[in-house]
């Protein structure tokens, strides 16, 4: 286990080098000059030049990656054009801001997920299942930005009951979690009903069943650790979804979190700062799918490293 | 045979499935005894309601199969008056049940150990420590090589034969009175078949265990059972002792399906088979159900179906053969 955690963990080098590549050609594969973009379509030809030399782009392709990497691997991700501050800056206030919200929507997309897909298979074609797995079509068919909005209309203005925006008490976490989880949640739901009802039905089942182990057993211990294999890979997808639902869900709630300052990185061309948070973005997708590879492994034996 | 007392009883046990096409009669009266420290056969064609009926005796049918009469006298108590609770007492611990497949009937996520010690853990309250030394104890039982490297392995480590002995050894571990064996080794390799087949009567002989052997293999009977009974359709058609059985079948289904045994001594250029084809469950012929396919049919077979009538000592046939008006031959052919 420990092997094929190390070895797994070193397959990721190879992708965070990727990764690199592409969030530095980034500011290369956009149309036009960065840095006449950058510095603004009416800026003097002086200025831009400044800007040009600013970001080493008159260095050869090769120069300017090897000095990207550089800076990288020191933690320095480069200088924001609007503010005069580094982007490690920027992102530091903002970066668990987003973590935080991603991660209490995966928990509750996780916890209510799980408990509809198992309760939905275990009373299979009854009301109760007919009735989750509408709620969960109705789930994940609402664009999430949109069940912001109508929870915002329903819960803080005519309800007045949790604040509309903002980021700081857990009554301001509620909405943007929400917001953000449901679409998960139905999606595992779904998952785990299906998988459930195929592991149901198998022959190891009937066997703990013959064992005289309690129905509660036979499903959360024999049934549930086998369904979840397909699950835990949803659930890796999933939380790419939820990373690029943030931006959204901040953007409505306004939470000022990565999400939201990518948004307003993009709106001033600060290419240096859009690097940065795509970057870290990327990272935290390549961990959190190491995360649910190791926790495939554990659940399924199995599964070799070729 | 039938004077030993038995140790589970079957009476008209009536099993059905309940579909959108209506109801499904897959044991439809069966009325059975399991020999104290014996091995009854069930041998039956595949969909003849044998498996059904095994899992009958544990309850553990699958929706929509439901049991909608009889009793099952164990240990002098209706097994069907029980609630799940007591069942659930009961299974694994005093009446415990093997499968066809060896390689799907084990957890893929747990360990061997943790398979066995489970019945130790829920039957007899051991901790986690004892219980597993128990399970190393059975894994040794079954005849397993280097059963404490077993102990900790996952079921893919191991072959179908393996996993075989596996499940009797988890099936035997609170050692119960009786094993249900449904198809045992008919998954399994001929020569592992053997081995298996050994082992669950060794072990029989050890424990004292009473064994239902269900199959479709006569050689397996033959080798196994004292006791058969052959099924057909939902219904017993014959039963007798093993040696009476094979010397002289009485029911022409018995017959048929001794007859369409491979045999190396006889000069036969083909092979015989049953002619036609099991009626479905849904739509049985009115008189008896073999009469359709049974060369011997007569009027009376097509109308009426025979009741399971003693011939001789310790031996039943449903058969219109049998009866005082029946004008043709009595004896019905076979090559054994």
């Amino acid at each position: 286990m420990l092997q094929f955690i190390v070895r797994r963990f070193f397959q990721t080098i190879p992708v965070i080098l990727g990764v690199t590549l592409l969030v530095f050609s980034l500011i290369h594969l956009i149309p036009g000059d960065p840095a006449q973009i950058m510095a603004g379509e009416a800026a003097p030809e002086a200025t831009v030049e400044a800007m040009r030399e600013r970001l080493g782009l008159n260095d050869p392709l090769h120069v300017q990656y090897g000095r990207y990497m550089g800076n990288l691997l020191q933690g320095d991700l480069g200088q924001s054009v609007r503010s005069s501050r580094s982007v490690v800056e920027e992102i530091q206030p903002r970066i668990m801001i987003t973590i935080r919200l991603a991660l209490y929507s995966m928990i509750l997309s996780i916890i209510l997920g799980l408990i509809a897909g198992v309760v939905s298979a275990v009373r299979r074609y009854g009301i109760l299942d007919a009735t989750l797995m509408l709620t969960a079509l109705f789930g994940f068919s609402m664009p999430n930005f949109w069940l912001g909005l109508m929870l915002i209309k329903l819960v803080s203005i005519d309800l007045a009951l949790l604040p509309p925006s903002g980021w700081g008490t857990w009554q301001q976490a509620i909405l943007p979690v929400i917001t953000l989880g449901t679409g998960g949640a139905a999606i595992i739901a779904r998952m785990t009903r299906s998988s459930m009802l195929d592991v149901i039905n198998q022959d190891y089942i009937r066997t703990a069943r013959a064992k005289g182990l309690k129905e509660r057993m036979v499903i959360y211990k024999h049934g549930l650790k086998n369904a979840l294999i397909p699950v835990v890979t949803v659930v890796g997808i999933e939380m790419g979804m939820l990373l690029s639902g943030t931006v959204l869900a901040e953007t409505v709630f306004a939470v000022n979190g990565m999400g939201r300052l990518a948004i307003d990185a993009i709106r001033a061309r600060d290419f240096p700062l859009v690097q940065g948070i795509v970057l870290i973005f990327a990272l935290i997708f390549v961990g959190v799918n190491l995360v649910v590879d190791i926790s495939y492994r554990y659940l399924n034996k199995r599964i070799e490293l070729n | 045979m039938s004077s030993v007392e038995p140790i589970l009883q079957i009476k008209d046990l009536r099993t059905s499935f309940f579909t959108d096409a209506g109801e499904v009669k897959a044991v439809d009266g069966v009325t059975l005894d399991v020999p104290k420290g014996g091995t009854l056969g069930v041998v039956g064609e595949s969909g003849c309601g044998k498996s059904v009926m095994a899992l009958s005796i544990l309850q553990l049918l699958d929706q929509p199969g439901k049991i909608v009469g009889g009793e099952i006298i164990f240990n002098h108590e209706d097994l069907l008056q029980k609630s799940e609770k007591e069942m659930r007492y009961i299974r694994g611990n005093n009446i415990s049940m093997i499968f066809q497949e060896p390689m799907t009937s084990l957890n893929p996520v747990y360990t061997i150990g943790e398979q066995i010690s489970e019945s130790y853990r829920i039957h007899q309250n051991m901790g986690k420590k004892e219980a597993y030394k128990k399970s190393l104890e059975m894994l040794k039982l079954v005849g397993i090589a280097s059963p404490e490297k077993r102990l900790h392995q996952y079921p893919y480590e191991l072959s179908g034969g393996m996993r075989q002995r596996v499940m009797i050894a988890m099936a035997l571990a609170c050692r119960p009175d009786l094993l249900i064996a449904d198809e045992p080794t008919t998954a399994l390799d001929v020569t592992v078949q053997a081995q298996i087949l050994e082992l669950i009567r060794e072990l029989q002989a050890k424990l004292g265990m009473s064994v239902i052997t269900i199959t479709h293999d006569l050689g397996i009977v033959a080798e196994t059972c004292c006791r058969v009974a052959v099924m057909y359709c939902g219904i017993i058609v014959e039963e007798a002792d093993t040696e009476e059985l094979f010397e002289n079948p009485k029911h022409p289904y018995t017959a048929g399906l001794f007859n369409s045994l491979p045999r190396h001594d006889l000069e036969k250029e083909e092979l015989e088979a049953i002619d036609g084809s099991v009626p479905s469950l849904a739509d049985m012929p009115p008189g008896c159900r073999f009469s359709p396919r049974c060369r011997y049919a007569e009027e009376i077979c097509l109308q009426q179906n025979p009741e399971l009538t003693p011939l001789g000592p310790g031996r039943m046939v449903r058969c219109w053969i049998y009866s005082d008006g029946w004008k043709g031959t009595k004896e019905v052919a076979h090559y054994v």
